[in-house]
């Protein structure tokens, strides 16, 4: 055996290297050492370039910072315009695109993930749904305004913008709902099944309240960026000036529910600041400046609240 | 159970959609940028004093036609007279217009608060420099007497209003100029170009020129070698000796709308009426009181069409401009 022929020049050799060896582990240190500085600047330097936007916005906008900027129509008059009817906007957008985007997004998951067999036509629609989370918004907003709003005949409006702004989403709430699902170990799956439960009651008591959070997650990431979506919005011809708010969806009488506002027109928070960036006038740059750090702030706030509920409903789950 | 109602309120209100727009009085109002300013300042008090709700979009003087041809506004604004093209499309739909100067804007030539060598310019001076295929990269190029410094254009993107329109004055033929120069369609972005370099030069509408008077320095013009420059003023646009970077702008109404629909027709008199003073505000240079007097009759009687036939002219008087329209 050459193992005992070599041993003990080997075990000399360790001996007399050992200096080598703790040199050599020395250098491997730093170079994690070094690595991890790269590491901690590159995160620092994402981080200052939000922090200087932001702060550069906040500068700009802070003398907008009050109550009447929010409770204000657009105006010719710099100082007295306000976002009003954008941020009203943008909030029923919203509600619209939360309604489309989550019920679909889940079901479309929960469907290729549990059920759906895997052969080549799954495996299709996967690439698909993977490819359309990086479509250019652009494209989503070419085929809202022939869809939706000349062959469906769904105007410009907020519907119309729900279901652009739905269907931008979808990819991500679909990729982040199948994402959660995974992470599910397949015993709690088997487990229901040996105490008998149908493949519906696995889904819905076990699958989908365990990646609750996952989901979530997803979910309000899509919103914030759909928040700040331009492009897809003023291709289906959002409004610039509307100094009026839609019909209430709330009504006093019954059946206290109106839909009316589905269908009016609005406009929303990153086109009102498109807007007021154009005009000549300073004092409107001031108004947009503003605007950024609202949308700014409201994004990572949604964020935020993600994060937390992640954190939260994982913290509740015991396997 | 929240879900499934959320959808089913979708679907019924896809249905019904339709019906609800009907019923209610909006005045719908899109086109060019350059005359929001004005359009969105009437809406506003509009709106006010009457109550009757007011939408103005930005597509754009091209995008407006679009709409405003498949019967969706009651009002395109432009910054331009509507094309052969755009004719055809509302003749197809059976859309009839009346066409109505609200305004100048007069196109301002600027340079660097640095250049004191180009205190005027003639317009054969610009159309050496902006002609298509020119070469011209240095002052001393376009004037021997003018410094040795480098010569770096700024002008507004190809789909606009105001493009097309210098260049049908200065080159003679629209939309044709070099295409060596920095475009934006974002105006605040040419006045940033042109503040940064000493050789810097752009055009643009007068107001963007007003707001940025301290960091820019315009240009006077000379309709013609050896004649006087005029400087861009307010009073130069009026009396129309500044020429030919004055242009009207215009709105259209739908002649149906017009007609048909007293909150349209009530919108469109307040405009005119109130045209002098709101034009003023936000820096555009109103049209001779006369001239509003006269475009006031042109709408009473519901004049339809255009006195362009489809091609854009320099330097038109508004009063004949109504004449032609019989």
């Amino acid at each position: 055996m050459t193992s005992d022929v070599t041993q003990k020049p080997a075990q000399a050799s360790v001996l007399k290297n050992l200096d080598a060896v703790r040199a050599m582990i020395k250098r491997h240190k730093f170079n994690d050492y070094i690595f991890s500085a790269i590491g901690l600047l590159t995160l620092m330097l994402v981080l200052l370039t939000l922090l200087i936007l932001f702060s550069d916005l906040v500068m700009d906008g802070y003398e907008r910072f009050n109550l009447s900027f929010l409770s204000e129509y657009p105006s010719r008059r710099a100082a007295n315009a306000g976002l009003l009817s954008a941020w009203v906007g943008s909030a029923l957008v919203m509600l619209v695109t939360f309604l489309v985007a989550v019920p679909m997004g889940v079901a479309a998951g929960l469907y290729l993930e549990e059920y759906a067999p895997k052969n080549w036509f799954s495996d299709l629609i996967e690439i698909n749904v993977t490819n359309l989370a990086g479509v250019p918004s652009i494209v989503y907003g070419l085929l809202a305004l022939g869809l939706f709003v000349y062959i469906l005949d769904l105007g410009q409006s907020i519907l119309t913008a729900g279901l652009t702004l739905g269907l931008l989403i979808l990819p991500i709430v679909i990729v982040s709902t199948r994402e959660s699902i995974r992470a599910i170990p397949i015993a709690i799956r088997e487990a229901a099944y040996a105490v008998g439960a149908t493949k519906w009651q696995v889904c819905y008591d076990h699958v989908i309240k365990y990646s609750y959070g996952g989901i979530l997650t997803g979910v309000i990431i899509g919103m914030a960026r759909a928040l700040g979506e331009t492009a897809p919005i003023i291709t289906i011809g959002a409004l610039t000036f509307i100094a009026f708010l839609p019909p209430s969806p709330v009504t006093e009488v019954a059946p206290f529910i109106n839909f009316e506002w589905l269908s009016s027109g609005f406009t929303v928070l990153p086109i009102q600041m498109f807007n007021w960036l154009s005009r000549p006038d300073h004092a409107f740059h001031i108004n947009a400046a503003a605007t950024g750090a609202l949308i700014i702030i409201v994004t990572l706030l949604m964020n935020g609240t993600a994060i937390y509920l992640r954190y939260k409903i994982r913290k509740n789950i015991k396997w | 159970m929240l879900k499934s109602l959320g959808i089913a309120a979708l679907i019924a209100t896809a249905f019904t959609s339709g019906l609800v727009e009907a019923a209610e009085k909006i005045i719908k109002i899109d086109g060019s940028s350059t005359v929001y300013p004005i359009t969105e300042a009437v809406a506003e008090d509009f709106q006010k004093a009457h109550g009757v709700k007011v939408t103005v979009g930005e597509s754009g003087t091209g995008g407006g036609f679009k709409k405003f041809c498949r019967g969706e506004t009651d009002i395109s604004d432009a910054s331009r007279p509507i094309t052969q093209k755009e004719m055809d499309a509302c003749k197809e739909a059976g859309i009839q217009y009346i066409e109505l100067p609200v305004a100048f804007d007069a196109l301002t030539v600027v340079v660097n608060q640095k250049n004191d060598w180009a205190k005027n310019l003639s317009v054969e001076d610009l159309k050496k420099i902006w002609a298509p295929g020119s070469k011209v990269k240095n002052w001393k190029e376009i004037n021997p007497s003018f410094p040795d410094q480098k010569l770096s254009l700024y002008g507004p993107g190809t789909a606009s209003g105001t493009f097309e329109y210098f260049t049908e004055a200065i080159n003679g033929k629209s939309k044709s100029q070099r295409t060596d120069y920095t475009p934006s369609e974002d105006d605040n972005v040419l006045v940033q170009g042109v503040s940064s370099s000493v050789g810097g030069m752009a055009y643009f509408g007068m107001a963007y020129y007003e707001e940025n008077k301290d960091k820019l320095n315009a240009v006077g013009i000379s309709p013609k070698a050896g004649a006087p420059a005029i400087m861009p003023s307010v009073k130069a646009v009026e009396d129309g000796s500044y020429q030919p970077l004055a242009r009207p702008i215009f709105i259209y109404v739908n002649a149906t709308s017009a007609a048909f629909k007293p909150e349209v027709k009530a919108f469109v008199d307040y405009y005119l009426d109130n045209a002098p003073t709101l034009v003023k505000e936000v820096k555009y240079v109103p049209l001779p009181a006369a001239d509003y007097a006269a475009i006031k009759e042109h709408f009473k009687k519901l004049k339809a069409g255009t006195g362009f036939g489809g091609k854009n002219e320099v330097g038109i008087k508004i009063s004949d401009l109504l004449a032609r329209v019989k």
